[in-house]
């Protein structure tokens, strides 16, 4: 598309780092981001001129620098395509930060939930809790031992971290509810849960801490397109009415969230998917 | 001039614009109208009737002097013809094919009382085309630097014509833009069959050889505030249009397989969908029923762009009548002749979906309407046990849009109006907040390319005003009105 009218900024990438398979960590240019980001907000990202944009979490960021970090797991063709990167290779286009900023205070037990790739939505909340005067545990989950990423970074903020494994390999055996479950029973008073990571643990999270009416929230990852409030595709039931997760949330009280809707919204393009990784697959590499 | 008399002028047909045949151009995205050739405009110049007090200029948002570029065409003059309308619109390739004329210049023309008013519109975009392809008009004279600086926020209609005017002026200009293109709802609305791509990037490469400086992927509002922008420029310009989708409330919104228009419309113009080898996905509508909610030139652009992708029935539903219908009438013909099916007298009531949250069926009501007094539009009111669903797997809606919110949430010291538009003067285009200008789509709720350009100039001359003489305050005589 050589006609679109572009400013040749390119958002180079100066890291690359494997954290687990499929997901990789990236540090980036982008020095408008890194000077304005807060946590809770994400950047639209395209990896080349004919690419879709998608949302991805600002993990992190360096505004002397002008950095930021970002971590993408592999599942569709773009992010595919995007965790191809090495250093010294660019993205199209960066833009944000979007979304709106989590509520960062002095919230007293915080306990801080992660799912797989989730854990990087969950990472900078839990540092900046921790920095406003909250008392930090994470649980952090993941398929495998090797799936389980950002520990020792979420240790240095964190007074606990509980790591657990599907399969057993590392930490508790079984799922982040399970464990949660446990520190709502006996580990003393909880003042509020942040839970990211895929659709059925956010809403399993949101069942453990309904009965006893702690605060919950949770990161909404709906399809999005511009991600400045203009599409709506990105639009979620929240307490019965319409919200854009990408100028109203991401974050939303978990109690209020209708999840079906977000899960059937978010299989919208399940058949272009399929014929998309089918057409990868064919394809001589 | 033509030596043809006035009498026998004005019994003259009005020269037909050619367009691609409707069957194979509904198959297509490639522009329906195909534009005047020389002896075409020429023809249809020369039947202007020369009015001493041209009511078409009146009737022209930006006020163009149509009067004068008309004859400049009759008479062969194209490349003055262009200087005429460069002088006051920055954009005729695009208003020459998006502008409401039949509402503004054509219906103020005296010839429509004979049904056959001069194609301004068509004559408009021939002259800027000829103009472009052909250079004839690149020599506007380079102003005198004043020193000052203005960021325009939004690159639409309305930023773009008041970075023209800025420019041609002497500032500095830079313009902010969200998205990853620039031209607003240029590139993201107005689909390539009606406005092609390359004629707003060259329009953009225009502004941009005069000097003006654009930046893409810079979400004001999110990124630098207002107040940050005032640290480091004179004057603001804010123009970030109406791009918040109106979605009916109506139950099964929420559905997969129903679109805002904007969503639609975004992810096959600006993420060009159409093409194979993007990766945006838009919903396979290939032999599908799709039904677009609206009856503006956003519905049409929807139902005529899912004809395009393959829709084995697109149609309109519409509360109201055609004669009611505030899209282009081009448009509306355009639409029919392609074959899209018109339901008025119609709204919907509810989506029904299957138990995998898929859209399957749209409940719909038969509307009757009640006549209002004055100049207010019949009000639609349903029919009682009119209720019927028809089966369906895309819908549409294009109820309107609302203004961007971007900017709200970080602008406190920005007075919003109670839908959340910005308020500004409308001859000055001032806001509450000292230094910064505000006009289009914004300010308005959503209207049309060629008002919010007007409220782009308009805001122009007040900056220029506010730059010279640094007073925010202005009397009501002493506003400037454009």
């Amino acid at each position: 598309m050589g006609i679109s009218p572009h400013n040749f900024r390119v958002f180079l990438i100066l890291d690359a780092q494997l954290l687990a398979p499929s997901v990789k960590r990236f540090w980036v240019e982008a020095p408008r981001v890194a000077q304005h980001w807060r946590p809770g907000q994400f950047v639209i990202v395209r990896v080349d001129i004919d690419g879709e944009r998608i949302p991805l979490t600002i993990v992190d960021g360096n505004k002397y620098e002008g950095t930021i970090c970002l971590i993408v797991q592999a599942v569709g063709a773009t992010t595919q395509a995007i965790n191809l990167l090495e250093a010294g290779d660019s993205l199209t286009d960066v833009v944000g930060p979007l979304g709106t900023p989590s509520v960062i205070d002095r919230l007293g037990n915080v306990v801080v939930i992660g799912g797989g790739v989730g854990t990087a939505i969950a990472y900078p909340v839990a540092r900046a809790l921790h920095e406003a005067g909250s008392r930090v545990q994470a649980i952090i989950g993941g398929r495998s031992r090797e799936y389980v990423i950002l520990e020792a970074e979420l240790s240095e903020v964190c007074e606990k971290v509980y790591p657990a494994t599907d399969d057993g390999s590392y930490g508790w055996p079984g799922l982040v509810t399970d464990v949660l479950s446990d520190l709502v029973k006996s580990g003393g008073p909880i003042d509020h849960v942040f839970a990211m990571g895929p659709i059925p643990m956010m809403r399993a999270v949101a069942e453990v801490t309904r009965p006893g009416h702690i605060k919950t929230t949770v990161s909404l990852n709906p399809i999005m397109v511009d991600g400045t409030g203009m599409c709506g595709g990105c639009r979620v039931l929240v307490a019965g009415g319409t919200k854009f997760a990408c100028v109203d949330g991401p974050e939303f009280d978990a109690h209020l969230v209708d999840f079906d809707i977000l899960s059937a919204r978010n299989g919208a393009y399940q058949e272009f998917e399929l014929a998309q990784a089918a057409s990868c697959r064919a394809a001589p590499s | 001039m033509s030596p043809v008399s006035r009498k026998d002028r004005m019994s003259l047909p009005r020269t037909a614009m050619p367009e691609r045949d409707p069957v194979e151009r509904a198959h297509g995205f490639d522009e329906v109208n195909l534009g005047f050739t020389t002896q075409m405009a020429v023809l249809e110049a020369q039947r202007c009737l020369l009015c001493p007090r041209p009511k078409c200029v009146d009737g022209c948002p930006v006020g163009v002097r149509i009067d004068e570029f008309v004859r400049h065409v009759a008479a062969g003059d194209f490349g003055a013809a262009a200087a005429t309308i460069s002088a006051d619109n920055s954009l005729p390739a695009i208003c020459g094919r998006v502008c409401p004329q039949e509402k503004q210049c054509e219906g103020a023309c005296v010839l429509t009382r004979k049904d056959r008013p001069i194609a301004i519109g068509h004559l408009e975009r021939f002259v800027a085309d000829f103009s472009r392809t052909h250079r004839v008009d690149r020599d506007i004279p380079s102003p005198e630097k004043t020193g000052k600086r203005v960021a325009v926020v939004g690159s639409g209609p309305a930023g773009l014509s008041c970075a023209f005017d800025l420019i041609r002026s002497g500032h500095e200009v830079t313009v902010f833009e969200a998205l990853h293109e620039l031209g607003g709802v240029l590139v993201y609305g107005i689909p390539e069959y009606r406005l092609p791509k390359a004629i707003v990037a060259a329009e953009i490469d225009r502004l941009r050889e005069l000097g003006v400086e654009f930046v893409t992927n810079a979400p004001i509002g999110l990124a630098e505030t207002l107040g940050d922008l005032l640290e480091s420029f004179d004057a603001v310009f804010v123009g970030v249009g109406a791009g918040l989708p109106v979605f009916l409330g109506v139950p099964g919104e929420h559905l997969v397989g129903v679109y805002s228009a904007n969503e639609f419309l975004t992810r096959v113009n600006l993420m060009r969908a159409y093409k194979s080898g993007t990766a945006t996905p838009v919903h396979d509508v290939k032999g599908k029923r799709v039904a677009v909610i609206g009856g503006g030139n956003t519905a049409i652009d929807a139902v005529r762009t899912a004809l395009r992708l393959g829709a084995a029935d697109a149609s309109i539903i519409y509360r109201r009548t055609d004669a009611e219908m505030p899209a282009r009438h081009e448009e509306i013909r355009h639409a029919r002749e392609e074959g899209v099916r018109f339901e008025f007298l119609t709204a919907p009531v509810e989506f029904i979906g299957g138990s995998d949250g898929r859209l399957q069926a749209l409940r719909i009501v038969r509307m009757e309407l009640a006549p209002r007094t004055g100049e207010a539009r019949p009000l639609p009111v349903p029919i009682a046990e009119s209720e019927v669903e028809v089966p369906v797997d895309v819908v549409i809606v294009a109820a309107g849009n609302g203004p961007s919110p971007l900017l709200r949430k970080s602008s406190p010291d920005l007075t919003h109006g109670a839908r959340g538009t910005v308020q500004a003067d409308p001859a000055t285009g001032r806001t509450s907040m000292k230094g910064v200008f505000a006009g289009g789509d914004i300010v308005t709720g959503g209207a049309t390319v060629i008002l919010a350009m007007g409220a782009g100039r308009r805001a122009a001359a007040s900056i220029g005003e506010y730059l010279r003489s640094g007073q925010w305050e202005l009397r009501a005589t002493e506003q400037t009105a454009g």
